[in-house]
């Protein structure tokens, strides 16, 4: 006998954005369920370690600062790829949030009055902080942002915000089932009824009815394999179920952010906060080449521009070579053993633990690798999913879209937050506009499908490739031809080796037939989600033909305004074999486009005015019923069922 | 570094306790594999290998593979420990694992650790009791620095379990608020945000599952992955306990 759940509000995904939009949801009065892969402390918002911006203006090298310069940086660092309006909206609200996460017990490093001694572009310089700002919430700086903004816990923020956020999830009572994960939406093709969720104790699949879904599932830099510095738990399966669909389109998946500074070769994040704070990067020759590179931000260029530079590098053969492919160094020596044992104190661990070094006198072994994606499921500035009423998303699953082509460092905390309780908000209004309907035949069909689907792989029997080989074919593919730099060659190259492998799926063969959760059964069911999430990104990189934020190609090395100030847009049509690509403006432009600031300032400028391009902008907007008419329809559909 | 790089690979041999609940005549037991050592290797590494080539039926649980997010706690020869940081360099040839006692089995190496949390989190209230609602007009409240700094250092704690597992009163007193509860009560205590004062968390620490029921054995303190100040910890809490009157006084 199937077991069939329902709640006003479904959320999942049990990290920063899906915990703070379940919040907000509760506090609305709404019935609130909240499903995760993992307990929710041990969602992947934990290990952000460096800081969140905000732009509070607290310390004297953040003085003057506003929510519109906060929104101008997030702009540039986006390479106008992001939604201003968004991005303006985040910015205006990122205050908020950390103040609100200080009386939710965060417990932020504070501003200490007085003299105090930083390390700012190569030189230790001596400030005296205000004393009337001692105690305050302290900024530190990081890449891309005119001021010292990001608000930070030591090199801890992301579990220090998780927990706070959780604790909060307790004190309310929301319930949370973890070790679960949701397979597939139950729906009709214009509203969404909840998800089929599958134990992952037991293996049984269920469904869970529901009046509004929100899907904060994080990231998916798991189809790059080991080389991301993402958990094992960032698959992408929120933004793969949306996908499924076969309404609900993904924006921008070809924007991929590298980090410049992951543990080489484990891939471990080791934080911007330490550029910030003053560290260097040098090559195999010891090195500081970002300062002949980026002369005015040096170090704390934006990701992509470093990432690049880095790349560069170890092209030109000034890495340090080991059986692991080429490093480059991070040197904190000079920033003191006492500032690394507090500031920077997870920092501290990782090096100790994994390379066996002591950073404070012990360069750090470092390479780009696969960190953030800006793609994901694209929704309105309400958190609402295209095409699909009562279908939310939040965080990193999202393009909601403030990053644009590049994600500036810090800015990912502060908009889990943000958005979270943006959507939640949404999310709850309108739960509260419509019935729970129940769409009881949906909803077990669905189910059948998805037990259907496991029944399959573990029926099928031969001689067939494993799964973990096609993954790992996956990650080669990706790493190697759809990495820092891409051309269309290359993509040509990934896209028919991510086709081969998504067929192989269908003969690939499990040698695990244990019941309960099977971990090699689960693994099998992401797979090929993982493929088809791997696929639109090579082609919607492939159909860009230009360079723009981290999205960088050799053949089209210029940012094109003319022809590519624009969203990609990739629906998979239902029994299709392959995606279709369209394309939105970025959205009304206020900044218009120009210099970054940092990186190459050559680029093809747009023809048409702004007012041109706002105008279409506006007249698409109100013709796809998006911002405005989006949620009154959805809302519609869910009373009138 | 270099000494990782150049060693002469070893075989290791691993003895994994296997039980999978949901196989009608499953046993419990433990199974012997066999891999070649390769530089850096850590348990996730060496048990995703073993899953791979293997037994792809072997189940235990890791997230964030960087020792942050606590999901890996598991027995490695007899010591609580996480497998993600736990490179099997340091360990000798043959490498026994098991999964921590104390939390209710899931299968093999995976056990629940987070609903044990959660239910220490709600017995212990472990929130911030805010003095008043939110005010997002005001400045955040100010906090000297070395206060954020002491309370980051007790909110460091991952609640991946090692500590309860190591606790020889954990696995005999079902309700002892155990290591990581203490240390989350006294995080809370230390947070003048909270408006809890001596007398209510005098209720919550001085009883039988409080810090009184801690035999002072340490072993929560030897193998805590991150280095939380248990010892100092405790001292706090008895003291806070010693120094309150009790309401009936």
């Amino acid at each position: 006998m199937r077991s069939i759940e329902s709640t006003d509000v479904l959320v999942i995904g049990g990290g920063l954005a899906g915990e703070r939009a379940a919040i907000e949801a509760a506090a609305a009065g709404q019935n609130v369920l909240i499903l995760s892969l993992v307990p929710p402390r041990r969602s992947h918002s934990c290990a952000a370690q460096g800081g969140m911006q905000a732009a509070l203006g607290n310390c004297v090298k953040a003085e003057g600062d506003n929510p519109c310069i906060h929104y101008k940086d997030t702009v540039r660092g986006s390479d106008w790829g992001a939604d201003q309006d968004v991005a303006r909206l985040f910015a205006e609200q990122a205050p908020r949030a950390v103040r609100e996460l200080a009386h939710m017990g965060v417990p932020w490093t504070r501003v200490r009055g007085g003299n105090n001694s930083y390390f700012i572009r190569g030189e230790r310089v001596s400030i005296d902080e205000s004393v009337d700002n001692d105690g305050l919430i302290m900024h530190r700086d990081f890449g891309g942002t005119a001021k010292w903004r990001a608000c930070y816990a030591a090199a801890g923020t992301g579990h220090a915000v998780l927990y706070a956020i959780d604790s909060e999830v307790v004190r309310l009572g929301i319930n949370v089932r973890d070790r679960v994960e949701a397979v597939q939406l139950i729906h009709d093709g214009q509203r969404c009824f909840g998800a089929i969720v599958r134990c992952l104790r037991s293996g049984i699949f269920f469904p869970v009815l529901a009046k509004a879904t929100v899907i904060a599932t994080g990231g998916h830099g798991r189809i790059f394999g080991q080389y991301t510095t993402n958990a094992t738990i960032n698959e992408g399966m929120g933004a793969a179920i949306a996908l499924n669909t076969g309404v609900v389109p993904l924006g921008n998946m070809e924007a991929v952010q590298f980090h410049p500074t992951a543990l080489a070769p484990s891939g471990i994040l080791i934080t911007e906060g330490c550029r910030g704070d003053g560290a260097y990067l040098l090559n195999r020759q010891l090195q500081r080449f970002m300062v002949d590179a980026e002369p005015e931000k040096q170090e704390l260029a934006s990701r992509d521009v470093v990432s690049r530079h880095m790349a560069v590098q170890m092209r030109d053969g000034h890495g340090v070579d080991t059986a692991f492919g080429p490093h480059l160094w991070l040197d904190l020596r000079h920033l003191g053993a006492e500032h690394i044992r507090t500031k920077l104190r997870e920092v501290f661990d990782i090096c100790r633990d994994f390379v066996g070094i002591d950073p404070a006198n012990e360069l750090i072994p470092v390479r780009p690798t696969q960190h953030y994606s800006m793609g994901g499921i694209r929704v309105n500035r309400d958190g609402q999913a295209y095409n699909l009423g009562g279908l939310f998303a939040a965080g990193e699953a999202a393009c909601w879209d403030m990053h644009g082509f590049n994600r500036l460092g810090g800015n990912s905390l502060a908009e889990t937050i943000v958005a979270g309780r943006i959507v939640g908000q949404c999310a709850a209004e309108f739960a509260k506009g419509c019935r729970l309907d129940a769409q009881l035949d949906i909803a077990t069909d669905a189910c059948d499908q998805a037990e259907r689907r496991a029944r399959n792989w573990l029926q099928r029997s031969g001689t067939g490739p494993s799964i973990y080989a096609i993954r790992d074919e996956m990650a080669e593919t990706m790493i190697n031809r759809v990495g820092i730099f891409r051309n269309g060659d290359e993509l040509e190259q990934a896209l028919s080796e991510l086709q081969a492998q998504l067929l192989a799926c269908n003969v690939a063969v499990l040698r695990s037939k244990a019941p309960g959760m099977n971990p090699e059964l689960t693994f099998a069911l992401r797979l090929e989600n993982m493929l088809k999430l791997a696929i639109i990104t090579t082609m919607g990189a492939l159909a860009r033909t230009e360079s723009r934020g981290a999205h960088s190609r050799t053949d089209f090395p210029l940012r094109d305004d003319d022809r590519w100030l624009n969203r990609t847009l990739a629906r998979w049509p239902t029994g299709r074999d392959e995606p279709e690509l369209t394309y939105e403006p970025v959205g009304l432009l206020d900044l218009p486009p120009g210099h970054r600031g940092y990186g190459d300032d050559s680029r093809i400028p747009m023809r048409r005015s702004i007012d041109e391009y706002n105008a279409e902008v506006d007249g698409l907007q109100k013709a796809a019923g998006r911002i405005d008419l989006m949620g009154a329809q959805g809302r519609t559909a869910g009373s009138a069922a | 570094m270099s000494k990782q790089m150049t060693s002469v690979p070893r075989h290791l041999t691993f003895e994994i306790f296997r039980f999978n609940p949901h196989e009608p005549d499953g046993e419990p037991h433990m199974q012997r594999f066999e891999i070649e050592e390769t530089p850096y290797m850590s348990l996730f590494i060496a048990l995703n290998k073993i899953r791979e080539t293997q037994d792809p039926s072997l189940q235990f649980d890791f997230a964030c593979r960087s020792a942050i997010c606590g999901s890996c706690g598991m027995m490695v020869n007899g010591k609580p420990s996480l497998g993600c940081r736990t490179l099997t360099a340091d360990l000798p040839e043959l490498i026994r694992l098991q999964p921590l006692p104390v939390f209710k089995l899931i299968g093999d190496l995976s056990v629940d650790t987070g609903v044990w949390f959660r239910e220490m989190a709600q017995s212990t209230e472990a929130w911030i009791h805010a003095k008043e609602a939110f005010d997002p007009q005001a400045d955040e409240q100010r906090m000297d620095d070395e206060l954020a700094n002491t309370l980051y250092e007790s909110d460091r704690c991952i609640e991946c379990g090692c500590c309860v597992a190591a606790c020889g009163v954990a696995r005999i007193t079902k309700d002892f608020k155990g290591p990581a509860g203490l240390n989350r009560i006294a995080r809370f205590m230390m947070d003048p945000r909270d408006e809890r004062g001596d007398q209510d968390w005098f209720e919550v620490i001085a009883n039988k599952d409080g810090v009184f029921a801690c035999l002072g054995m340490m072993a929560c303190h030897d193998i805590c992955p991150k280095e939380l100040p248990l010892l100092e910890v405790y001292a706090y809490l008895r003291r806070k306990a010693l120094t309150t009157k009790s309401r009936d006084d």
